[in-house]
C-alpha cells in the first residue's frame, strides 16, 4: 500500500470514530483496527488529528502490547500462555506450533502466512487450552488440533 | 416522556411472547466460554436447521449460565413444557439433537444435561440439582444464560431497572448510599472496601462533572467473570452504574474494557444504545430530573491499566501508568474531575440491593463479608465454570462439590488464588472460607475470583514461573524496583526451574521481593512477589528437588518457559529519525 493510501485510510478511520471521547489511544486503536498495524503515516495522522506531538503518540503506541508496527501476515494466531492454559498443555502446543511455523518466538512466518502472538489471557479459561485464529476463539485444544487448524490457513488475506 | 410503566408493559408482553407464546424458544450460550467451545457455528447451524425444517421458533443468543464445561450449551423451551438443556452440542449434532427435539420431542441422551421448570422431564435431572448449580445463589448473575443480553425488554421483564426506578422516584441520593452501606457490600475488585462508603466520598466533591468509572480491564489470567457479566447481562451493570451516579451526584459513567474482547464490548455498547432509546440514560431519565450519560472506553493491552489511577490515564489516552495518591480519585480523578472507580461485580449487585433492600443482601454470607462471590473455577477440575456462591463456603467444598474435584481423582495439590499478584496455596487452603476476611486471616487473598486448581502431578515451580513471567511482562516500568525486580526474579525462578540455582538464590529473591514491596508505587510492584513467596513457603519440597536434587519432581519444568520477552519497544528502535526531544 502506498504511503498516501495508508494516510488516507488512517485519516478516514480517525474521523469515523463513534465513541464520544476521542484521545490519542482511541485514535491509535482505530487506526490499528483499520490497517492491522501502525505505520509511521498512521502515527503522524494520529498526532495531527489529536493535536499531540509525534513523540507523545509514539510514547502511547509503544506502551500497549497489542500494537504492532509492521504489516501483519495474512492470518493472526494467538496462543494463550496464561496459567490455566499453561497448566493444561499450552507449552506443548506452543512448542509444536513454533516448530511447524519455523519460528523461535512471537513473530511472522517468512511466507507471510501467519503472525504468531502470545496472549496473556484470552478470557475463556474454562475452555483451556485456548487459541485465537483471526479473532475467533478455539478452546479445548490439543497440539494436533492446533497444528491442523493452522496448517489449513491460507496464505491469502482472510 | 417515557414512563417506567410503559417500559414494563412492553417488557411483560415481550416476555409472555417468549415463555408463554405458541412458539418454542431456543437459547444458545455465546459468551466467551461458549464462543471458544464453538457456539458461534452452532448458532448458524440452529438457525439453518429451523429454516430447513420450517419450524417457527424464537432463537436468542444468551450469556453464560455458569456451566462452562457443558458449552456449547443449547436449551429449548417448548410451549407448555419445561426447558431442556443440551450440552456439548456441535454444529453436526444440531440436526439430531435440536432439530429432532423440536419436531418430534426426541431427547438425545448423549447430549441431554437436565431440565428447568415445574414439569419434570422423563429421564432428565432437574438442572438445579447438578453439582454446578446446587450451591449457587445468583444475584449479579441472576439473568446470565436466561435472557438475551441484547434485549432490553427481557431484562426489564425480569425486574430490570426496578431498582433504578425505585431510587429515582422513592429515594433521595443519601438513602441510596445508606442502603448500600446497610447491605455491607464490599468492593469485588480485590481490595474489599465497602462500596457504600466509597460512594459517599464523592458526594461532596464539587461538580459540574463527576464520573463513575467501571473497571472491566480484567487482565487477570484465570478470571473472566467481569467480562461474563457484560456479555450475559450488560443492563444489570448499566443500571448499577446509573444508581452509583444518582447516589454520588455524578454526571457521567465510563465502562472501561480492554480492546479485543469483542463480545463484551459490542454487547455493552448495544445495551447503552438501547438504554438511551428507552429514556433510561441521557437527559431527565424517566422524567425524574436526573440526567446521566454512559460511554465505553477501550484500553490497549496493559495489565496495570486495571489499577484505578492508571485506568484514568488510559481513559485520557495516555500510557497507563499509576499516579501518585493523594490526590485521591474522589477529589481529582479522570480529566481532573471527581471520580469513583468500581469493579463490574460490585456495581452489578447494586440494582438488586436497591430493589430488595440492603438487609436482604446482608442476610447472605458471613456478617462482615456479605453477599455472594463470583468465581471462575478452572484448571484441574472436572466442571470448570463461572459460579456465584454465597461468601464463606470452604474452598475445598467448592472445588469438590461444585467443581467435581480433579478429573484424575488425585488430591488437590495447589490452588492459585487472587490472580497473578495473589498466592499459590497448598492443600491447607481447602479449609479456608471463600471470603475476604478468612482469606486474609490465612495470608491469602480473594482477588477478582480466579480459582486455578492443580492436582498432585503439577510442579509448583512451573506454575510459579508462569506467574512471575506474567508480572514481569506486565510491569508498566514506572518504578524501578518493580521493573528491574520482576526481571531479576524471573531470571532467578527460571534458574531454579532449569535446576541451575543454589539455595542462596532464595535469599536473594526474598531481598528483591522486600524491596519491591517497600518501594513500588502500586500493587503491581507491592504484591508482585506474592506468588513466589507463597510458593517457596508452601511447596518447599518442589523447590528443594530443583535446587538440591537438580530435577523437576513432575517433569513440568523440563522444557523452557515460552513467554514473551522484552516488551514495550523503544520508539527509537522502530522509527529512524524520531524527532529529538528538544525540537518538540
Amino acid at each position: 500500500m502506498s504511503s498516501d493510501e495508508l494516510r488516507e485510510r488512517a485519516r478516514s478511520a480517525l474521523a469515523s470514530q463513534k465513541r464520544p471521547t476521542i484521545t490519542v489511544l482511541s485514535s491509535l486503536l482505530a487506526a490499528h483496527d483499520e490497517l492491522g498495524y501502525l505505520p509511521n503515516e498512521a502515527v503522524e495522522e494520529v498526532a495531527a488529528f489529536t493535536d499531540a506531538s509525534i513523540n507523545d503518540v509514539w510514547g502511547v503506541a509503544t506502551f500497549y502490547t497489542n500494537f504492532r508496527f509492521t504489516p501483519p501476515a495474512a492470518n493472526t494466531v494467538e496462543v494463550c500462555w496464561g496459567p490455566v492454559c499453561h497448566l493444561l498443555a499450552a507449552p506443548a502446543i506452543l512448542k509444536d506450533l513454533l516448530e511447524d511455523l519455523g519460528l523461535s518466538g512471537e513473530g511472522d512466518t517468512e511466507d507471510g502466512r501467519v503472525s504468531l502472538k502470545y496472549n496473556t489471557c484470552l478470557g475463556a479459561c474454562s475452555q483451556a487450552p485456548v487459541i485465537s485464529v483471526n479473532h475467533r476463539l478455539h478452546g479445548r485444544m490439543s497440539s494436533e488440533a492446533v497444528r491442523s487448524r493452522v496448517a489449513g490457513l491460507s496464505a491469502d488475506s482472510h | 416522556m417515557t414512563q417506567f410503566s410503559d417500559l414494563t408493559e412492553r417488557a411483560d408482553e415481550r416476555w409472555r411472547e417468549r415463555v408463554a407464546g405458541d412458539r418454542p424458544w431456543v437459547r444458545i450460550g455465546t459468551a466467551m466460554c461458549g464462543h471458544a467451545a464453538g457456539a458461534l457455528d452452532v448458532v448458524d447451524a440452529v438457525r439453518a436447521e429451523i429454516d430447513s425444517r420450517g419450524i417457527d421458533a424464537n432463537v436468542d443468543e444468551v450469556g453464560c449460565i455458569g456451566l462452562c464445561y457443558a458449552e456449547p450449551l443449547v436449551d429449548v423451551l417448548k410451549p407448555d413444557g419445561s426447558r431442556v438443556f443440551f450440552q456439548r452440542v456441535s454444529p453436526e449434532d444440531v440436526s439430531t439433537v435440536i432439530g429432532d427435539y423440536l419436531e418430534k420431542g426426541a431427547i438425545d441422551p448423549d447430549h441431554a444435561l437436565g431440565y428447568l421448570g415445574d414439569d419434570p422431564v422423563e429421564g432428565l435431572t432437574d438442572l438445579n440439582t447438578l453439582p454446578g448449580m446446587r450451591f449457587q445463589q445468583r444475584i449479579a448473575l441472576r439473568n446470565a444464560g436466561h435472557i438475551a443480553p441484547d434485549d432490553l425488554y427481557q431484562y426489564i421483564a425480569n425486574d430490570g431497572y426496578l431498582g433504578l426506578s425505585k431510587a429515582l422516584f422513592e429515594m433521595q441520593p443519601p438513602d441510596v448510599i445508606d442502603e448500600m452501606k446497610a447491605s455491607g457490600l464490599r468492593g469485588r475488585g480485590g481490595a474489599g472496601f465497602p462500596t457504600g462508603v466509597k460512594w459517599s466520598f464523592m458526594v461532596n466533591s464539587p461538580g459540574p462533572r463527576k464520573y463513575i468509572l467501571c473497571n472491566c480491564e480484567e487482565g487477570d489470567p484465570g478470571a473472566y467473570n467481569d467480562k461474563g457479566i457484560l456479555e450475559s447481562d450488560p443492563h444489570t451493570l448499566l443500571e448499577g452504574v446509573t444508581l452509583a451516579g444518582y447516589a454520588t451526584g455524578a454526571t457521567n459513567g465510563i465502562v472501561f474494557i480492554r480492546h479485543g474482547h469483542d463480545g463484551p464490548i459490542s454487547r455493552t455498547e448495544k445495551a447503552i444504545e438501547q438504554a438511551y432509546e428507552a429514556g433510561l440514560l441521557g437527559q431527565d431519565i424517566l422524567g425524574s430530573g436526573f440526567s446521566f450519560d454512559i460511554e465505553v472506553s477501550l484500553t490497549g493491552e496493559s495489565y496495570v491499566a486495571g489499577e484505578e489511577t492508571a485506568l484514568m490515564e488510559s481513559i485520557e489516552g495516555k500510557r497507563s501508568m499509576p499516579r501518585f495518591k493523594p490526590p485521591f480519585p474522589a477529589a481529582f480523578g479522570v480529566w481532573g474531575r471527581p471520580s469513583t472507580v468500581n469493579n463490574v461485580k460490585s456495581l452489578s449487585y447494586a440494582p438488586q440491593i436497591i430493589a430488595r433492600g440492603g438487609e436482604w443482601f446482608k442476610s447472605i454470607g458471613p456478617e462482615k463479608c456479605t453477599g455472594t462471590v463470583i468465581i471462575c473455577l478452572t484448571g484441574d477440575v472436572k466442571y470448570p465454570g463461572m459460579y456465584e456462591v454465597p461468601m464463606g463456603l470452604p474452598l475445598g467444598q467448592v472445588i469438590e462439590e461444585v467443581g467435581g474435584g480433579t478429573p484424575s481423582g488425585k488430591p488437590v495439590k495447589m490452588v492459585q488464588l487472587g490472580g497473578p499478584l495473589g498466592h499459590l496455596l497448598d492443600h491447607k487452603c481447602l479449609e479456608y472460607g471463600l471470603d475476604f476476611d478468612d482469606m486474609s486471616k490465612n495470608g491469602a487473598m480473594l482477588g477478582s475470583g480466579g480459582v486455578i486448581v492443580g492436582d498432585e502431578d503439577r510442579c509448583a515451580v512451573d506454575m510459579t514461573r508462569v506467574l512471575v513471567a506474567f508480572c514481569q511482562y506486565e510491569s508498566c516500568g514506572k518504578c524501578f524496583p518493580c521493573r528491574l525486580g520482576m526481571t531479576h526474579l524471573l531470571e532467578l525462578i527460571e534458574g531454579i526451574a532449569d535446576n541451575e540455582a543454589t539455595s542462596e538464590q532464595i535469599d536473594l529473591m526474598n531481598s528483591i521481593g522486600r524491596t519491591m514491596e517497600a518501594a513500588s508505587l502500586c500493587f503491581h510492584g507491592q504484591l508482585g512477589y506474592n506468588p513466589l513467596r507463597s510458593a517457596i513457603t508452601n511447596f518447599p519440597d518442589d523447590f528443594r528437588s530443583h535446587i538440591d536434587e537438580k530435577r523437576c519432581p513432575t517433569g513440568d519444568c523440563d522444557e523452557p518457559l515460552l513467554a514473551p520477552r522484552n516488551t514495550r519497544p523503544l520508539a527509537e528502535d522502530l522509527r529512524e529519525g524520531l524527532i529529538p526531544l528538544q525540537a518538540v
